[in-house]
């Protein structure tokens, strides 16, 4: 952790953002699908471009001085992440491809050896896709029941029913669509009290909030690097030295053995018995770098800025006529979904597309919540430290010109 | 400019599309679904001597893919299945290409602006495709039986 965090100024930090500074449709571009993916600071762009013009190569393997910065770079990353989220151990972080990858690793392999006929995983009714999917295909290969976990009108989910039967609790940390977020350390302490293992969806909350797994309590943890202003194909799964020993490997491959025969392969240690085959070796140096970066903004000065724009946004949309906001937790990230009048989510996202103003629009993997709320759609605006209220004003005079086009 | 695309025409047709909802009997139907925005929309038919006699629709989408099923609903009225898919044809290269002829589109040619918006060719042409698997089903009938 960097003790000395940067004073925090969004006009200097923006400079940081080379993407932010160009105009779209003629209009300067206000960027708010951070949900999907945050933009890039140049310091990580940097890493990655000094790392293939003069450190690359593969890791792990080579006795050569390429290779052995490589690896210290790969490695030296992994010890961030331990430190970003308070792990005990870096042999807890293992590389995946991002989220959903780190709970396919999970469902495939603990799930298939923990899970059975008549057992249940619980979710909840405000999960991406992919913490519902991978359940649901190992519900049906294994006769076991999904159950979902209600929300309520305010998109908050205020407690889970176990019983004798579930074997998993798989949550959000923070909602894409509503931005809740949900109350993990009391969901795990409940939990545990039965025993029962607990993953945690974090790709929404690492990039907003400070995240400490031991506190959490939590088993499992997956997040992305994109979204974290790093780059893409890369994610972590965090688990507990014991729960990762005692699962089978994901994927065979080079890297993840001890020793090779015909008869009988031995596998490798933690982390490495996770990681077959020639990793996002750039990808994990970028990260490493994006989280630097995020430590020199200081992830607490990034929460208390990004919660005064979220005030500021959701006060300024709740005066457009017509507009009605969808999750309104009382514990909530800078995400606003909303509706608009009978205006289609499709027709705002591409008038406010034509006034520089880049949001989302759809289900936003979440169909089942969208249901639960009665909509086929929402526009989501989701923000990060590099907005301005300047922006929000520029989406609320963006949906002025919606109106009128439907006028 | 916004309004070459979201002409009166479609903004009239979207919020009140004609020949919306269903018929007792039909002699073809479709469902069309996009899943990447969750528009859907049931197309249902009657034709005589092949020539469309009536054509209705229920559904829910945007604006564009809405107007675009009203509008498409008046036109195919009285064309026979040849004609019907010679304009979904002409109406597909109006939207994806500089090669398409609005005048011989007639009303249809207000979708032209759509060309400018690459994501939402697919909202345009949902009841077009839909109207394509909903004859299709119909002519299969024809030869089996």
């Amino acid at each position: 952790m960097t003790t000395a965090a940067r004073a925090f100024d969004v006009t200097v930090l923006r400079e940081d953002f080379p993407i932010l500074h160009q105009t779209i449709h003629g209009h300067p571009l206000v960027y708010f699908d951070n949900a999907a993916s945050s933009q890039k600071p140049r310091q990580v762009i940097d890493a990655i471009s000094r790392f293939y013009s003069s450190d690359y190569s593969n890791i792990h393997r080579g006795v050569h001085e390429l290779s052995e910065r490589s690896t210290r770079l790969y490695e030296d990353a992994r010890v961030k992440v331990q430190r970003l989220i308070n792990a005990a151990h870096a042999h807890e972080i293992i590389f995946t491809r991002g989220t959903t990858e780190g709970i396919n690793l999970v469902a495939w392999t603990w799930g298939r050896k923990h899970i059975g006929a008549g057992d249940e995983i619980l979710i909840t009714a405000l999960e991406h896709h992919s913490n519902i999917v991978p359940w649901q295909m190992l519900c049906e290969e294994k006769g076991a029941t999904l159950r979902i976990v209600p929300v309520n009108d305010q998109g908050e989910v205020s407690h889970i029913e176990l019983t004798d039967r579930t074997r998993l609790v798989a949550i959000a940390h923070v909602s894409n669509v509503l931005g809740t977020v949900l109350p993990v350390r009391e969901i795990v302490a409940q939990a545990h009290r039965r025993n029962i293992p607990v993953l945690v969806d974090g790709a929404q909350a690492v990039p907003h909030t400070r995240v400490d797994v031991q506190e959490l309590g939590c088993d499992f943890y997956v997040f992305s690097s994109h979204k974290l202003y790093g780059p893409t194909g890369i994610g972590v799964l965090y688990g507990k030295t014991e729960l990762l020993n005692a699962m089978p490997p994901y994927q065979g491959g080079g890297d993840m053995i001890r020793s090779v025969t015909f008869e009988k392969t031995t596998y490798n240690t933690l982390p490495y018995k996770f990681e077959a085959g020639t990793p996002d070796i750039a990808g994990v140096v970028g990260l490493g770098a994006a989280i630097d970066y995020v430590n020199d903004v200081s992830i607490n000065n990034i929460a208390t800025y990004e919660a005064e724009l979220l005030a500021y946004a959701t006060n300024a949309l709740q005066k457009v006529e017509g507009l009605r906001i969808l999750g309104t937790a009382k514990h909530k990230a800078a995400v606003i979904s909303f509706v608009l009048d009978q205006i289609h989510p499709h027709d705002v996202g591409t008038i406010l597309d034509r006034q520089g103003i880049a949001v989302r629009t759809g289900h936003h993997c979440a169909q089942p919540l969208m249901e639960r709320f009665g909509v086929p759609a929402t526009t989501r605006a989701s923000f990060a430290f590099y907005n301005t209220r300047e922006e929000v004003d520029a989406l609320v005079a963006g949906l002025a010109k919606v109106k009128e086009v439907f006028a | 400019m916004i309004d070459d695309l979201y002409q009166e025409v479609i903004i009239d047709h979207s919020k009140k599309p004609r020949n919306f909802g269903k018929m007792e009997h039909c002699s073809a139907k479709a469902e069309g679904f996009n899943p990447l925005c969750g528009d859907r929309l049931t197309l249902q038919l009657n034709l005589e001597n092949d020539i469309v006699q009536d054509v209705r629709f229920v559904g829910n989408g945007c604006a564009i893919s809405m107007a675009s099923a009203s509008l498409m609903t008046e036109v195919l009225k009285g064309k026979t299945r040849q004609e019907a898919e010679a304009l979904f044809q002409k109406f597909h290269l109006l939207l994806t290409t500089d090669s398409g002829k609005p005048e011989d589109l007639g009303k249809l040619a207000v979708f032209s602006g759509v060309r400018e918006y690459p994501a939402r060719v697919k909202c345009a042409t949902l009841a077009w495709h839909t109207l394509h698997a909903a004859l299709e089903n119909s002519a299969e009938k024809v030869s089996t039986e």
